[in-house]
């Protein structure tokens, strides 16, 4: 006994390394977080997770109510209910199986639900694609979700132990969706440093629902009906709780970093080659693998070309990204989604950093869009450079479309 | 600025919805007749209507577009110049389904503005029924019984044309009778209900109600907090399940008494409540059971009492009780307060007895809910009778 009691605890201090998915890096996470609700509906490339989890679950390495729901809106509102409940709650989707759960995705940030989810960016239908677009995430943006790209299994693992903590921190309770590009990130296997138990229980405090604890001892009513007197009040606590979570994402990876040693520098964005940079590219999640190699090849030529990758879509750091982008001459952003109809037809993203230039007290340097990598379709290393054409085109004042696409046949 | 004219019309949800709307979209029409432009709708709150839960529809009318507009700008009037309540049971109170409490009657009347009943009963009784007002009013009372025309049956017993014809006489400025009576045979292409509109016209007197008369209690009120100042997650506190309580006679505690929201009552719903004959009673528990309100205390000697704070008349216990006449159904009407009936058994089951007997005496008489197939169309005649002789 004494034993086998050494080599739990030899388990439980120790790191190891291990050659895992994106998906799979989301799974042990969910491991590492001790999670209790996980509810499951298949659809390509969240699917993975499932399996992982799963897999997780049949060898009793975690001990959670494992639930295959009907469908994606069920599955949504299991983890709801059970998160309001006191549980820590993990679920996820894709595409149209993430739109198929839009009425229970609408609820979880109004009341408060504090639930993890993972997407594995799918286009949405039709047709019936499964290459990765970014649409469906971004659905949520106006919900009071908070939304996070990765573009590691590294960072999909330590992104989802961040997300927990931010979620629950009761300043905050509110939901994170987790963006994982399908394919480039949830099928492909890399070296994934995996946490010791000892720290993540050191970095991650349990769930405390407390005062909304749906619970015989202490009842409440949950979302009982209220008319105009009410919901612009019940609005306006979910718009300061948002406003609030800049500050408790900044304060989840320093202290990420003094637990376990690796660090991401700024949380919101990335930036790549910027320091002396005449322009700049931005984009989210696994673009930037081409993005960072043309850039590399780029400055071998002389150009002197950075690139900014975002992680928090939700909150969005509008101020500090506008001071950084004001450093540069002009700036192309990479959409992976679309916006039919929006200004300047642009994408999600490029019109998002468009608006937090135009208020920024510094200097706004030109806009590109560029519309490139849709369903999955792969961003080429040319098809960057010829994306960086334009955006030293813009920085040199010429006249060209606010909005390209890139990779198309025409 | 031209003069603005409001017009709400309190009715029972569902069972009156056509009545109301009928009676503010003719009331719009007849100003349009006489040159003044309006609108008419029902209160956004109110929809989906419930069964026979208090609703409003307002009619709003301006001399001139400018005026209309100003007072369209607003979510519903603040205050009207006449007040149309066609159910006389809902002069206790509004409590409307997404509202706060129980508002009165007459809230949104002006100083000297109209309160229209359609009623049997006298005025005393309205005027007692009421909440009292610091300036006084006009009372008008259109002789009849609700007429319930809404979704699930129509009894076109004139009540709408009757109660036009009688604006016209006490709101003159908004329109005249002719105007009225052309939009009556226009909408409704009914010579005959014009001329209903005609007597009730000639007929309708109203009584003064001074601040010294009504029911005395002080309206439900409360602050509304802050958005800080408000729990977070949409969460309120659950009102606690409930406990026993004392038997005034024996001092034992027993039964069960389930919490009730302090603030929310439901018996504005009401037109009729259950009457409780105790000495017949079997203790069969179906009354109970049923009850879609847990309106039922279980009493100390473990008898059912159905609690008037939380009963909102629907009849199922009169229904599903096995004894003849031990839950009867009585007219809200005839009632002043919501205090117990098992209380007063057990005070003085003699008198009691008596109370029992002379409220029960008029089985049958009820405003909704009909005892059998035709019964709303034996009450036209009667109705169109009254509509003729007044």
């Amino acid at each position: 006994m004494a034993q086998l009691a050494a080599v739990l605890e030899d388990q439980r201090k120790s790191e190891e390394t291990a050659l895992i998915t994106g998906s799979e890096a989301i799974a042990v996470a969910c491991k590492l977080a001790d999670v209790d609700v996980i509810t499951a509906y298949p659809i390509r490339p969240y699917d993975t997770v499932m399996q992982y989890v799963s897999k997780l679950v049949a060898n009793g390495e975690l001990d959670c109510e494992y639930i295959v729901a009907e469908g994606e809106h069920s599955q949504f509102e299991i983890v709801k209910h059970a998160s309001a409940c006191g549980a820590r709650v993990f679920c996820g989707s894709s595409g149209v199986g993430w739109m198929y759960a839009m009425e229970a995705l609408t609820v979880t940030p109004a009341l408060r639900i504090p639930m993890v989810a993972m997407v594995g960016n799918r286009a949405l239908d039709d047709p019936g694609a499964f290459g990765v677009e970014h649409n469906d995430a971004l659905t949520v943006r106006d919900l009071g979700w908070q939304l996070v790209w990765v573009d590691t299994a590294q960072e999909a693992l330590d992104t989802a132990l961040i997300a927990y903590r931010v979620a629950e921190d009761r300043r905050i309770f509110l939901p994170c969706a987790i963006s994982c590009d399908g394919a480039f990130l949830t099928h492909s296997q890399a070296l994934v440093k995996i946490p010791s138990q000892e720290k993540v229980n050191e970095f991650l405090p349990r769930y405390n629902r407390a005062d909304l604890l749906l619970h015989p001892d202490n009842p409440i009513t949950v979302a009982p009906q209220g008319n105009e007197d009410w919901v612009m009040e019940i609005r306006r606590q979910n718009y300061a709780a948002m406003e609030r979570t800049s500050e408790v994402i900044r304060e989840a990876y320093a202290d990420f970093e003094r637990i376990f040693g690796r660090s991401y520098g700024n949380p919101f964005f990335e930036e790549y080659e910027t320091e002396d940079a005449d322009v700049v590219l931005m984009g989210m999640g696994t673009l930037s693998t081409p993005v960072k190699v043309a850039i590399r090849k780029m400055r071998k030529e002389g150009k002197k070309v950075g690139f900014v990758r975002m992680r928090w879509f939700r909150p969005f750091a509008a101020q500090e990204l506008a001071k950084s982008l004001g450093r540069f001459k002009a700036v192309g952003v990479v959409d992976r989604d679309y916006s039919f109809g929006s200004p300047y037809m642009s994408g999600v993203v490029t019109n998002e950093v468009r608006s937090a230039l135009y208020s920024a007290p510094g200097p706004k340097p030109p806009v590109v869009g560029f519309i490139a990598g849709l369903g999955g379709r792969e961003v080429t290393v040319p098809d960057v450079e010829r994306i960086t054409d334009g955006v030293y085109k813009a920085a040199e004042g010429k006249s060209q479309p606010l909005t390209q696409w890139i990779g198309l046949r025409e | 600025m031209g003069r603005l004219f409001a017009i709400e019309i309190i009715y029972r949800g569902i069972f009156q919805k056509l009545l109301a709307g009928r009676i503010s979209r003719a009331i719009v029409l007849a100003a349009h007749h006489d040159g003044k432009p309006g609108i008419s709708f029902g209160r956004y709150g109110d929809s989906p209507e419930r069964n026979g839960i208090p609703a409003k529809n307002f009619a709003i009318v301006g001399t001139d577009e400018e005026t209309l507009q100003q007072g369209m700008a607003k979510y519903e009037p603040k205050e009207v110049d006449i007040t149309i309540c066609v159910d006389d049971t809902l002069c206790k109170g509004v409590e409307s389904w997404a509202w706060y409490g129980l508002q009165p009657v007459n809230k949104l009347l002006k100083p000297g503005g109209t309160l229209i009943v359609t009623s049997l009963e006298s005025p005393e009784t309205i005027i007692g029924m009421a909440h009292r007002k610091d300036e006084p009013y006009k009372l008008a009372i259109l002789k009849g019984t609700p007429s319930f025309s809404g979704l699930w049956v129509f009894k076109d017993d004139h009540t709408d044309v009757r109660i036009l014809g009688a604006i016209a006489k006490l709101l003159p400025e908004l329109f005249s009778l002719k105007a009225v009576q052309d939009v009556i045979v226009k909408e409704w292409k009914d010579p005959v209900k014009a001329e209903s509109a005609a007597r009730s016209h000639e007929r309708i007197t109203t009584s003064t109600v001074k601040p010294n008369q009504g029911n005395p209690e002080t309206p439900y009120k409360f602050e509304f907090p802050k958005w800080h100042e408000m729990g977070e997650g949409i969460a309120i506190p659950s009102i606690p399940a409930g406990h026993s309580y004392e038997d005034p006679n024996t001092h034992a505690m027993g039964g069960f008494r389930p919490d009730r929201n302090p603030t929310f009552k439901k018996f504005t719903t009401r037109t009729m409540r259950p009457v409780v004959n105790f000495d017949t009673c079997i203790k069969c528990t179906l009354c109970w059971l049923h009850c879609p309100d847990s309106c039922f205390d279980v009493t100390p000697d473990n008898l059912y009492d159905a609690n008037m704070q939380a009963c909102c008349g629907c009849g199922v216990c009169e229904a599903v009780c096995p004894v003849k006449e031990c839950v009867t159904m009585v007219n809200e009407a005839e009632f002043s307060d919501n205090s117990s009936q098992w209380e007063s058994w057990k005070k003085d089951k003699e008198a009691y007895k008596v109370w029992l007997q002379d409220k029960i005496k008029g089985h049958g008489e009820r405003s909704h809910g009909f005892r059998y197939r035709g019964q709303y169309e034996e009450q036209v005649p009667e109705m169109l009778q009254i509509a003729r002789e007044g």
